[in-house]
């Protein structure tokens, strides 16, 4: 099967909000371990694509395969679907009322079943690999915007998913925070973890990603490896938005 | 070389600027009673004159209430003869029955014994600095009320004469609605309040239905209702105790209104933080326990602690169902003449009122410091 090649499918996939066709006859394979950076202009439907995946969204027609499973409206399907793909949000969407470790060993203790013990253990580790195990008995109000989104990829990663989506992940940060948000990003993807990453970073695209989606009202307007992508875009609609947004 | 002070060059600071302390002004007794009290000729005037109102009216109430007061009697013929001062004489021999109400007299340790294990283990499960205060949370959830239960109402296999709840009266039948009250309308009103914005159509509406029907009827209503339309949901053949509608009726109507105070907090809840729940494959019911209530709840505190003090209050109205509460009893002691005259009213009164008070101010002191306390805690 196909399936054992790609961690995500979509074949022909629409949704609409409403009578607003936000995603048009989407299809996209990407394979176990891909970088795929999703860019184009607001409301083109780049972060409605990619919550489709961990049914945050629900698609109205065509298919979408998470790791071999098709995403129904069968609820414990979708949380198998979750316990496998990691979420990083704009707004990080950490837990005020909990501390920064008990942010991240929330889920592996009541999904996973995992020991507390255990689960503090492997979060330790994760926030190390962030580089803020010093903050883990503090609130997320007390840390600054990098750090909170820091420690929710921590938090994401803690699950021990398959794949990772990230939903702008920069674009409410300082500007001097958002370096050591993209450095851990980096290092996730040296890794070898399958990613898909809607972000307005083409820094990080060119150095990060296999492939550039480039999305525009609802469809897919053009798939390219970065070189190509930033060198030689093939559409009109790529060619404005690069020249847009590279100044 | 420094910049002249009036050139357009640039400028690069050579030496940092001293970090100072605020003015003295701002600071200390006189400051603050200059800004708060005399900030102009008017507010000086409003001060100056509420001072006055309270020099003249506190001194004669607290004399009232202490030196012109009979402390102690047989009787009331000393209460009759000082009608200047309150007859704490009649409080204090009427105490027995305002805590017991008709409670047999050797059985009246049983009322005692509750209050006190009641109590402790309200303050161990309460007390933010009390050690293992889940177990204290789960002995007063689980097993205080068969203790209650068993000590109250009696067991005779225990050798605990049964005391009908006709007998049962004063501050414990008061505390006790309170309680029974508190305990099971939060539940409850968490229960509606999800129920009113499930998806589930059937489930929101029953919600709504029982919310808006609850609230939209007097407390009063409540209870009639629950004394004659109870039987109705028993088996054929049982008949509840007369304790047990009020009890039901309070916890029903107090959760109605729980239920929107709740729901109010649910609503403030940001939809990423479901997001992000969700996204790590929590269910509904982890979802909601682990990461919406927790955070709703601090918020409404303010607003569940003032639905507690109402149904606190209120539970003066199962008088109106034939049980005896705290005031109830306090009427009933009116009626002794031994005791009848000019300032017994007040008197009772007075003391019934310092009687809520303290436990509704406490309530509320309580609520403000984990107010306080949690907002401390996460940084907020």
């Amino acid at each position: 099967m196909a399936d054992d090649q790609n961690a995500i499918e979509f074949v022909d996939v629409h949704k609409w909000y409403g009578s607003f066709h936000v995603l048009r006859a989407v299809n996209l394979s990407v394979a176990r371990g891909e970088r795929i950076v999703v860019c184009g202009p607001s409301g083109s439907g780049k972060s409605t694509l990619i919550r489709c995946v961990n049914r945050l969204e629900q698609h109205q027609r065509g298919v979408i395969r998470v790791d071999g499973l098709e995403l129904t409206a069968d609820i414990r399907r979708i949380d198998e679907v979750r316990r496998e793909v990691g979420m990083v949000f704009q707004q990080f969407n950490l837990f005020p009322h909990l501390t920064i470790l008990e942010n991240c060993t929330l889920a592996p203790i009541w999904v996973r079943k995992t020991p507390k013990r255990q689960a503090e253990e492997l979060a330790m580790k994760l926030l190390t690999r962030v580089k803020i195990p010093e903050q883990a008995h503090k609130y997320p109000g007390q840390l600054s915007g990098g750090q909170q989104q820091r420690v929710a990829i921590a938090r994401a990663l803690c699950m021990n998913p398959k794949i990772m989506l990230f939903d702008e992940p920069t674009s409410a940060l300082d500007p001097e925070m958002v370096k050591e948000v993209l450095d851990a990003m980096t290092a996730l993807a040296q890794d070898g973890m399958t990613m898909i990453v809607v972000t307005h970073e083409m820094g990080f695209a060119r150095q990060v990603a296999d492939r550039v989606v480039f999305m525009d009202e609802g469809e897919i307007v053009e798939i390219n490896a970065p070189a190509e992508f930033f060198g030689a875009p093939q559409h009109e609609r790529t060619k404005l938005f690069l020249s847009q947004i590279l100044r | 070389m420094p910049a002249p002070a009036n050139s357009n060059a640039a400028y690069v600071r050579l030496a940092p600027e001293p970090i100072l302390p605020p003015p003295l002004l701002s600071r200390g007794a006189i400051a603050w009673a200059r800004a708060n009290l005399f900030s102009s000729p008017l507010s000086g005037a409003i001060t100056l004159a509420l001072v006055a109102l309270a020099l003249s009216m506190l001194p004669p109430l607290i004399a009232w209430a202490t030196t012109r007061a009979i402390w102690s009697a047989p009787d009331g013929a000393l209460c009759r003869a000082h009608q200047d001062g309150a007859c704490w004489a009649f409080v204090a021999q009427k105490l027995a029955y305002l805590s017991y109400g008709s409670y047999p007299v050797a059985e009246r340790w049983r009322v005692d014994v509750v209050e006190a294990v009641g109590g402790a283990l309200i303050l161990w499960m309460l007390w933010p600095r009390a050690p293992r205060r889940g177990l204290g949370a789960a002995l007063f959830f689980l097993i205080f009320p068969i203790l209650a239960f068993v000590l109250l109402h009696g067991a005779e296999g225990l050798r605990l004469p049964q005391v009908d709840t006709l007998l049962w009266g004063g501050v414990f039948v008061s505390l006790l609605t309170a309680l029974v009250g508190i305990v099971f309308s939060l539940p409850l009103g968490v229960l509606l309040a999800l129920g009113r914005r499930s998806s589930l159509p059937i489930v929101r509406a029953s919600s709504v239905v029982f919310i808006e029907f609850v609230r939209g009827v007097p407390f009063i209503t409540v209870l009639y209702m629950a004394n004659n339309m109870l039987p109705l949901f028993l088996p054929p053949g049982w008949v509840p105790d007369r304790f047990a509608p009020p009890l039901v009726g309070t916890a029903l109507f107090s959760a109605a209104y729980m239920a929107e105070e709740v729901r109010g907090g649910l609503q403030s809840i940001d939809k990423g933080q479901y997001e992000g729940a969700m996204a790590l494959g929590l269910g509904y019911w982890r979802l909601t326990g682990l990461v919406v209530l927790p955070q709703a709840l601090t918020r409404v505190i303010p607003g569940v602690v003032n639905n507690f003090i109402g149904l606190f209050k209120d539970t003066t109205l199962v008088a109106i169902v034939g049980m005896t509460d705290f005031l109830a009893a306090m009427d009933n002691a009116f009626q002794d003449t031994v005791w009848s005259g000019p300032t017994i009213l007040a008197t009772g009164y007075v003391f019934a009122g310092l009687f809520y008070f303290v436990f509704c101010y406490a309530m509320s002191r309580y609520s403000a410091a984990m107010e306080r306390r949690l907002a401390a805690g996460r940084g907020r």
